[in-house]
């Protein structure tokens, strides 16, 4: 491996079988550790299977939420789910103009007043984001164990607008629009190469039109190899239970960890 | 019939002679014709640099951004240049006959807006020539930035920020000759206890090999400052910036925010028994589009946006400086080509300002770009002779979700230019026996052993520690 010629395939980083912690370690992050080089480029397989990730993630932007078919019937009718729209009319207009996608369309505005009270404790809303298939595959898991934290802590929780085409500013919207205590969008982040899965929570205490990324809270890499849906589940109802109880939210609210007792804290 | 052009204020021709990206056509604020562009340029091209000064695009009474500009560069010594044109100080910054005494003393005389106008008039060839003859060199537990030398952060995300998933990626890393700028993790989760846990394991990874580098968490600045006062080693305190007033408050922070973290950093070190080699403290990250997507642009462009958080980043006197140059997504920067001028722009107006500026070259999954993409702009940055750029493994962001530069890019850029790793961290390669010369060596079995050693020592302290 050097200039002068010596074969290039056998590198000090892939010359060897792994060790036993080298194995436990790599069992333990998605990352693309180990892969090899071939001078100083990946091997063949590396950089094909790159580009096959890259082909899947490019596919993933372009997939449209289905309310019916991504959760079913049942599940939609269970949690009060209902279709809403930001004023962006495509994907394609989504992607180039975020203003748009900040905004609902009129006739969404009409019907979420319709269908959920004003001043809700806890609203939840859902968005596509950059992934319809985040949000397939986290809320199923999700939703339920908001509502069920949510009712144990007696928070009235109204129907769940899911919002197509939507993004993280639409949060300002709903603030003025239903006048929520604590809001919490379930959005499907951008997918990467290793998952189009991830979905993010973005947290807000009386969302305003003023409000930037400063006033809100994130829990992001909601998916299986990241943060469980359990576990987001708990940090997002004791952060709105601590939004609730210093009525601010943002980055002057920090949460706390531990394995045993997911808190939040003031600092 | 000669079309005519005509701009309301400074606001509107810096604007309109900017390359095309998609941010300004979004802020409403671009050229709407190839020859309204090129107009704007012509024009601006005749301004001269004291005009620049005199006329702030933001009123420094209702933005501190403005004024902290206006205090922070040398009045005395731009006097010497004040009647030059735009024009003219491009073709200064490019003459034979300009030294790099004179370059070196203008970095101080000029203001961001200057270094922005400077940039609307060159052509990416010529981005980089002048980047190419200014090193900015920055120390803190190492050296970085002489000429000759190519800086590489690692940057072992994980998505869960598991300990040892990060440990080993960055391990891996330093086997590449990796992690001389920095060893720096993006925390998943910014609460103090994740972030002072990252920060131990980074700290005791350096420790058990003796490497002479920095780590860091790039958590939000009062995160690691709490991490910080409940025990955490802190080596390079990191923030996001931005060009107003407004767009940094919506990151959650103020200029005296910076400065009181600054002071307090500085006195964390005095206090511990580590060998300094200088005392620049501050890792700083911007990027073109932050501002207008806070909704705090004040009508400018985002190029001169983006000199502006420059302008921000030198009163702090910082170690490492990165434009995230295609992070932010195609609502900015729509392409590839916007993406490589990007780069190219935000590197030499960085270098110009006297930051030591590297870049981390990258992409989203939704903008029209891919590997080829960075690639391209990798080798333009090194060719102007960029500070540092980012090592992912295999580029592969696993908690951000995006693609970035790899470990393997490392070694690329460094071959092909001839360039070598910081000098006191190359001198820990070879003395660790994991480069020969300013090669990777192929390690002796025995001399991996002993380098496993470290790392299992380094995620035994972990578990321990966290079982306690």
């Amino acid at each position: 491996m050097s200039r002068s010629g010596e074969p290039s395939d056998k590198p000090a980083c892939a010359d060897h079988e792994p060790s036993p912690i080298e194995q436990k370690l790599r069992a333990q992050t998605p990352a693309r550790l180990l892969a090899g080089r071939s001078g100083a480029a990946y091997r063949t397989t590396t950089q094909l299977d790159l580009r096959e990730a890259h082909a899947a993630a490019r596919d993933a932007v372009g997939i449209e939420l289905d309310l019916f078919a991504d959760f079913g019937q049942d599940f939609a009718d269970q949690w009060n789910l209902f279709e809403v729209c930001s004023q962006a009319t495509s994907k394609h207009e989504y992607l180039v103009r975020p203003d748009l996608g900040r905004r609902f369309s009129a006739a969404s505005r009409a019907e979420m007043e319709k269908r959920c009270p004003a001043e809700p404790d806890f609203l939840i809303l859902i968005g596509d984001g950059l992934s319809a298939t985040a949000v397939k595959a986290q809320v199923p898991q999700l939703l339920p164990l908001l509502f069920a934290g949510a009712q144990t802590r007696g928070w009235q929780t109204p129907s769940v607008p899911v919002v197509r085409y939507c993004r993280v500013g639409i949060l300002n919207e709903i603030g003025e629009l239903l006048k929520p205590i604590v809001a919490v969008l379930l959005i499907g982040e951008r997918p990467g190469l290793a998952t189009a899965e991830s979905l993010s929570a973005y947290m807000a205490y009386r969302p305003k039109a003023s409000d930037t990324d400063a006033n809100r809270n994130l829990i992001s890499n909601i998916h299986a190899r990241g943060v469980t849906p359990q576990s987001a589940a708990d940090r997002i109802l004791n952060l709105a239970a601590l939004m609730m109880l210093s009525q601010t939210s943002g980055y002057q609210l920090r949460e706390e960890l531990s394995p045993e007792r997911p808190a939040a804290r003031l600092i | 019939m000669i079309e005519r052009f005509d701009f309301s204020d400074l606001r509107e021709l810096f604007a309109k002679a900017n390359e095309e990206k998609s941010g300004d056509q979004l802020a409403g604020i671009a050229a709407r014709s190839e020859r309204e562009r090129v107009a704007a340029k012509r024009k601006l091209a005749d301004l001269t640099l004291r005009e620049i000064v005199q006329r702030p695009l933001i009123d420094p009474s209702e933005d501190d951004v403005s004024r902290l500009i206006l205090e922070t560069f040398d009045q005395e010594s731009f006097h010497s240049i004040a009647s030059m044109t735009v024009g003219e100080f491009r073709e200064f910054l490019l003459d034979d006959g300009t030294t790099d005494v004179q370059l070196e003393q203008v970095q101080r005389s000029i203001i961001p807006e200057i270094a922005a106008a400077a940039a609307k008039l060159m052509s990416n060839k010529d981005l980089v020539l002048v980047a190419a003859r200014i090193r900015n060199v920055t120390r803190c537990r190492n050296t970085i930035g002489e000429r000759g030398v190519l800086g590489i952060r690692v940057q072992p995300n994980h998505p869960a920020d598991d300990i040892g998933g990060i440990l080993l990626a960055a391990f891996e890393g330093l086997l590449y000759g990796c992690g001389d700028a920095v060893i720096g993790v993006n925390p998943a989760t910014d609460s103090v206890a994740t972030v002072g846990a990252i920060l131990r394991a980074l700290n005791r990874l350096v420790e058990a090999y003796e490497i002479p580098t920095q780590s860091c968490c790039l958590a939000h600045i009062a995160t690691q400052l709490a991490a910080l006062n409940a025990g955490a080693p802190v080596d390079l305190l990191f923030q996001s910036v931005a060009g107003t007033e407004a767009a940094n408050r919506s990151f959650g922070i103020t200029l005296n925010v910076l400065r009181e973290g600054q002071q307090q950093v500085l006195e964390h070190h005095r206090q511990r028994d580590v060998p300094w080699v200088g005392d620049q403290v501050m890792y700083f990250e911007t990027g073109q589009g932050s501002a207008l997507s806070a909704e705090a642009h004040h009508g400018i462009d985002q190029l001169t946006l983006e000199a502006r958080a420059y302008g921000v980043a030198r009163a702090f006197q910082p170690f490492l400086v990165n434009s995230v140059v295609g992070f932010i997504g195609p609502e900015y920067l729509a392409d590839e080509r916007q993406i490589i001028r990007a780069g190219l722009e935000d590197h030499f107006m960085g270098k110009l300002l006297g930051l030591p500026m590297g870049c981390d070259v990258c992409y989203t999954n939704h903008a029209a770009a891919d590997q080829n993409s960075t690639d391209n702009l990798l080798l333009l940055l090194t060719a102007a002779g960029c500070n540092y750029f980012m090592g992912v493994p295999c580029s592969d962001d696993v908690m951000l979700n995006y693609q970035s530069t790899s470990y393997h890019d490392a070694l690329a850029a460094r071959r092909l230019f001839n360039l070598r790793p910081a000098p006191e961290f190359l001198a820990w390669l070879q003395r660790m026996q994991i480069y020969r010369g300013t090669e990777p060596a192929s390690l002796e079995p025995s001399a991996r052993r002993q380098l496993m050693r470290g790392l299992e020592l380094s995620v035994e302290k972990a578990i321990c520690e966290k079982a306690i």
